[in-house]
């Protein structure tokens, strides 16, 4: 009973229809370690929490296309007085985030059991991962962002350590452990400036109050959006703040390198979306230099640092910063166009990624350590279906016609000469040129003959039905994002258009 | 069905040899040879028929109206973007695409004799064929794009079939130099297309009949944008260096690419573009000087050269410079007419070395062949038409299209232009007469090692039986039917394909001019300027001539050195060398550029960041000392260099501050 004299604590109304994607992939994830708990432990409690999980997947893909259905038909809303937005914006990250989800899923199940590290944790860990992630994509406070972002980092920490038998996957956990608290301390600390500069967390309440009030004194809020920088960059992976990316990703068990590649860069990338063009889009003269010097270290230092390297997942893992080099041209546009470009490239470097990874992650084979380029020679006489799959995926990295990866590259660019950025996609397309020289080396390899003496056969190489289904949705989604690129960016464009603000 | 309606069906030219690829990629090795040569030779020609039937079909229209959009579907569409995949028959397109169609068959028939016992015979025509379908849909684009579709396929073909025989390491490094040469251009004409698509609002080319008023930096950076592009695709200055190491790839490959068709795609481009060379007051010049530097240049390295395909290579790069030449002063029905011409000799002299190195049993070096006119009479003949047409001599082909080009150099008023040409010319007859007399006349230096300057490297043991030498024994012999029939259909070409443009216009007579209804910007007015100038080509190239026979009557010397090579002097080993621009660059790459990536990810990425972050570490070590016994390993740096990263993003803010 409460009494009179007391006051109820305040608290916001619950919309369980706003977050029904991310409670579906929660609920999965409780549903699993709750059935660790009880069943023994059997090779089927593995492969019904693989199930678990992917049904998870699926409610969730069914809510959030039912809050597709709904912004579109009723316009975007702000849920929870405002904590988390319903709009088109965060159904397209959540859309790419799920379909990441879903590959990594379907890549761990015969890789775990490959590497003998079967254990239903995996999978209740990714799907935490993943619920974080949503709960970025829909953020409409900083304060649900970096709750999300450390519900999301926390799970990967762990995945990325899991391979406990392997000193470098121990060491990519540690790393990652130690840099992600480090930046989300520097994130956290930028929230607390821009609070304090605004006197609001609210992404909409700080774009209002900087349309209302011009500050004679901002240097409290640009320290604060520089520290949010910071942090956000440090996510996706852009130089300078990139230097844990070749260590984690190659350290990391590969199908969670795919899954931090592709699903937690769109996260990021959302957030860096939602707080840079949406709530600050006003200052955007001031952070836009530093988000251009951002955007040429990372296509730079990706591309020229990926040239020297022997190692394949260390190349892809220097790709993968200037990848984020080039979404950066978009954000960095600061318009409309340039946000649905950027988003249509997460999309698509989500599934180019994810395909990569998969078939790096099939060529180390046991023991998830045959990674250099030597162990690639000889792989398209051997397997050349998986040989020319790896060539799909890198040409659509580099950027070749008819792969989505093409599309993509054109729509950052045009966005950024649309805004008379001309430097930028310069040195963005030499950071393509210098690109396709780092897949190229690879390609040459698998296509070169193979090395009989130097490299002893390993064991062969075995592709499990859930690996080849996600290659299968993974190169027939990288052709359709090339040949008929129209209807996802239109989905992109439309979903910008319905951004809650 | 109305002329239109054909034209619409315009996607089937491409669309069959798409199809072969297809095909072949998916059961080549089910088809088997030789039947899987067949099928993609079939499907050249039906492309080659369809090709055509679209000619006619547009003949048949009258002039003003010669030019038709096929409807089709769009590609992509973002905003105000919008990119659509349709297909453009005009005069310009029709013209390649004949070209393209009908040389390629021609030389699809003679790689089903030259890949015979390939143990990958079915991929190489699965390749041939994609590479064709790219060439087309290049040429028949309705948008830049769309060219720039075919421009990647174009090159990512050529690069699968340099490296075909990728066992031999030079193949595969070759290709990689052309794929990423390639490269540097493509990066041009995508600068090109992003600056039209901001200045006019469209890639389609048939905007480019109606311009709105740019300002003349913008014309100018487009123009030349598009000629970086056209000089990666061409060869020309300094990026020519992919072509001579391409001849690693087979022969066939490269009389198709790097003779008759992926070469000409720079010409092409720059041609279909023209608006903006006529708009830019300083383009046009750019363009001819290089064009002429590369023809003077590259014909002079191939005086030094003793690989029979790389002679041809060094040509190829000095006629795609005469063909630029004529793009920079405006005479561009002439580049098109040249290209074709070219397209016929060239083919021929590819697919006549073929033939002789079929024959000789793989020997490329001419030092090691000579009088084989007697062995090979058809391959001879047909060589000697494909020379004297290079050579400029009347009334074959080259005679009449490299003429025109100097001709209207030199009314153009660009007389130092016209005197490089010139100069040019002479040195081309020279060197390819030496090269037909070190091939087919002159003494059999293939029977005896004794004049080579090499030695008998590679005679083999066990051949002692053989009276015959390094070869085996068995003499030169001429090739089978599918290869030589190429042979003399193109050397009918070369004899009659001036006879497309001949320079009298009262006559009527210059059918490819008006077929084309490109602007000229100037004309041979008088009759007896024409003529006084085709007789100084003439005199050019016949002195040519006559000195490379007075020069090697005899072939080599009797110590194997080469006679005209000898009175170069010192200057022998620089053109041997091609300037040394290609060792140059290479240097430059393998060394500073290399050097700077390793820098970066060990130098900046490991050591100059962790440096200096070890660096302040040291000094916060010097003063503080307890900072060193907590913290320890790389996590440190990494943390460390996050912060200095954030230290610069706040230095950048100070700036933008306002206390």
């Amino acid at each position: 009973m409460i009494g009179a004299g007391v006051t109820p604590i305040a608290h916001a109304p619950v919309d369980w229809y706003a977050i029904a994607p991310e409670i579906a992939l929660f609920a999965a994830a409780i549903l699993i370690v709750v059935l660790r708990s009880v069943a023994r432990h059997d090779p089927k409690v593995h492969q019904a929490s693989m199930l678990i999980a992917i049904a998870g997947v699926a409610a969730s893909a069914l809510f959030t296309g039912v809050q597709w259905a709904f912004v579109h038909s009723n316009g975007p809303y702000q849920a929870m007085s405002g904590l988390v937005a319903v709009d088109g914006f965060g159904v397209f990250v959540k859309s790419v985030i799920l379909g990441a989800t879903l590959l990594a899923l379907l890549l761990s199940g015969g890789y775990l059991r490959r590497e003998h590290l079967e254990s239903p944790e995996y999978f209740a860990l990714m799907l935490c991962s993943a619920t974080g992630m949503m709960l970025m994509a829909s953020a409409n406070d900083l304060i649900t962002i970096f709750l999300s972002l450390e519900i999301l980092s926390i799970a990967l920490y762990v995945l990325a350590a899991f391979d406990r038998r392997r000193l470098s996957s121990q060491e990519a956990g540690l790393k990652y452990f130690l840099l992600g608290s480090f930046s989300s301390a520097v994130f956290l600390y930028g929230i607390a400036l821009v609070y304090g500069a605004t006197g609001t967390t609210r992404l909409s309440g700080i774009a209002q109050f900087l349309a209302k009030i011009v500050l004679l004194h901002d240097g409290v809020l640009f320290v604060g959006l520089a520290l949010l920088l910071v942090g956000l960059g440090f996510k996706v992976a852009a130089a300078p703040f990139h230097m844990w990316t070749p260590d984690v990703y190659q350290g990391a068990p590969t199908p969670v390198t795919a899954f931090m590649a592709a699903a937690t860069k769109a996260a990021a990338f959302a957030a860096v979306l939602r707080i840079f063009v949406g709530a600050f889009r006003l200052y955007d003269v001031d952070w836009r230099p530093a988000v251009f010097g951002l955007a040429v270290l990372s296509l730079l230092v990706g591309s020229i640092a990926a040239v020297v390297q022997t190692d394949v997942k260390r190349m892809l893992a220097y790709q993968s910063i200037s990848h984020a080099g080039y979404v950066l041209i978009g954000v960095q546009a600061a318009t409309d166009k340039g946000t649905s470009a950027a988003l249509f490239y997460v999309c698509t470097y989500a599934v180019m990624a994810t395909g990569a990874f998969a078939i790096v992650m099939l060529v180390a084979r046991r023991g998830d350590d045959r990674h250099e380029l030597t162990d690639y020679r000889g792989l398209a006489s051997a397997r050349p279906v998986l040989a020319g799959l790896l060539t799909l995926f890198l040409l659509a990295q580099a950027g070749v016609p008819l792969t989505g990866g093409f599309v993509a590259k054109l729509s950052v660019f045009s966005a950024a000469i649309d805004v008379g950025q001309y430097w930028l996609a310069l040195v963005g397309m030499l950071a393509a040129v210098i690109g396709a020289f780092v897949y190229l080396r690879i390609v040459l390899a698998m296509y070169a003959p193979p090395d009989d003496e130097a490299a002893p056969e390993g064991p062969r190489i075995v592709v499990d039905a859930g690996t080849g289904v996600a290659l299968t949705i993974a190169a027939g989604a990288i052709v359709f994002l090339g040949v008929v690129p129209g209807i996802v960016l239109d989905f992109a464009h439309a979903a910008t258009q319905l951004l809650a603000r | 069905m109305s002329a239109r309606n054909l034209l619409d069906l315009a996607w089937v030219i491409p669309a069959l040899p798409a199809l072969g690829a297809v095909v072949l990629l998916l059961v080549g090795k089910r088809i088997g040879e030789p039947k899987a040569g067949w099928l993609a030779t079939a499907l050249m020609a039906l492309s080659f028929v369809a090709s055509v039937v679209a000619f006619f079909a547009l003949r048949s229209l009258p002039p003003d109206a010669r030019s038709n959009v096929s409807q089709g579907f769009t590609w992509i569409q973002a905003g105000t973007f919008r990119v659509n995949f349709r297909f453009l028959v005009d005069p310009l397109s029709s013209t390649m695409t004949l070209f393209v169609t009908g040389v390629g068959t021609l030389i699809h028939l003679y790689a089903v004799g030259y890949m015979h016992g390939d143990e990958r015979f079915s991929r190489f025509f699965a390749y041939m064929n994609l590479f064709a379908a790219s060439m087309l849909v290049l040429v028949l684009g309705s948008s830049f794009l769309l060219t720039f579709m075919g421009w990647e396929g174009v090159g990512l073909c050529s690069y699968l079939l340099i490296s075909f025989w990728f066992e031999r390491n030079s193949a595969a490094v070759a290709g990689k130099k052309a794929f990423i040469t390639n490269r540097v251009g493509d990066f041009g004409f995508m600068l090109a297309m992003f600056l039209i698509f901001q200045k006019v609002g469209t890639l389609d080319y048939s905007a480019l009949g109606a311009l709105p008023k740019l300002p003349q930096s913008a014309v100018t950076a487009i123009a030349l944008l598009l000629f970086l592009g056209a000089m990666g695709k061409s060869a020309q200055l300094p990026l020519h260096i992919w072509l001579p190491d391409a001849m690693e790839g087979p022969t066939p490959v490269s009389a198709l690419i790097h003779a008759a068709t992926m070469v000409t795609a720079g010409v092409f481009l720059l041609v279909r573009a023209h608006v903006f060379f006529d708009l830019s007051n300083h383009a046009g010049t750019v363009v001819a000087w290089v064009g002429a530097i590369t023809a003077l240049y590259a014909a002079t390295v191939a005086l030094a050269q003793n690989d029979i395909k790389r002679v041809l290579a060094y040509s190829t790069i000095s006629q795609l410079g005469y063909m630029f030449l004529a793009v920079g002063v405006g005479a561009y029905s002439a580049a098109i007419f040249h290209m074709i011409t070219h397209a016929f000799f060239k083919a021929l002299l590819f697919l006549g070395a073929g033939s002789v190195i079929h024959g000789m049993h793989d020997e490329q070096d001419m030092r090691r062949m000579g009088g084989l006119r007697k062995y090979m009479p058809i391959t001879a003949g047909t060589f000697i038409v494909g020379w004297l047409a290079i050579a400029g001599i009347f009334p074959f082909a080259g005679f009449w299209s490299k003429d025109e080009i100097l001709a209207k150099a030199w009314v153009s008023h660009s007389y130092a232009l016209w005197a490089v040409g010139a100069a040019g010319a002479l040195i081309t007859a020279f060197y390819m007469t030496r090269q037909v007399w070190l091939v087919f006349y002159g003494p059999e230096r293939w029977r005896d090692d004794a004049g080579l300057v090499q030695g008998s490297g590679d005679a083999h043991e066990g051949d002692e039986v053989n009276v015959g030498g390094a070869h085996g024994g068995s003499a030169p012999h001429e090739s089978p039917w599918t290869m030589y029939l190429p042979l003399v259909a193109l050397a009918l070409l070369s004899v009659a394909g001036g006879f497309i443009d001949l320079p009298f216009t009262n006559q009527k007579l210059n059918v490819l001019d008006r077929w084309l209804e490109l602007p000229e910007p100037t004309t041979v007015s008088h009759f007896s300027t024409g003529l006084v100038l085709s007789t100084v080509a003439l005199v050019l190239g016949v002195v040519g001539i006559l000195v490379g026979v007075a020069v090697y009557r005899n072939g080599l010397r009797r110590d194997g050195t080469d006679p005209g090579v000898e009175r170069l002097g010192g200057f022998a080993g620089v053109l041997q060398n091609a300037y040394y621009l290609d060792a140059g660059l290479a240097r430059f790459v393998s060394g500073p550029v290399t050097a700077f990536a390793r820098f970066l990810s060990d130098g900046v990425d490991r050591a100059g960041i962790d440096g200096a972050v070890n660096g302040i570490a040291a000094g916060a070590r010097a003063g503080g000392g307890t900072l060193r016994r907590v913290q320890t390993g790389l996590v440190r740096n990494y943390a460390l260099g996050i912060a200095l990263g954030t230290v610069l993003l706040l230095l950048y803010v100070a700036t933008r501050v306002s206390f």
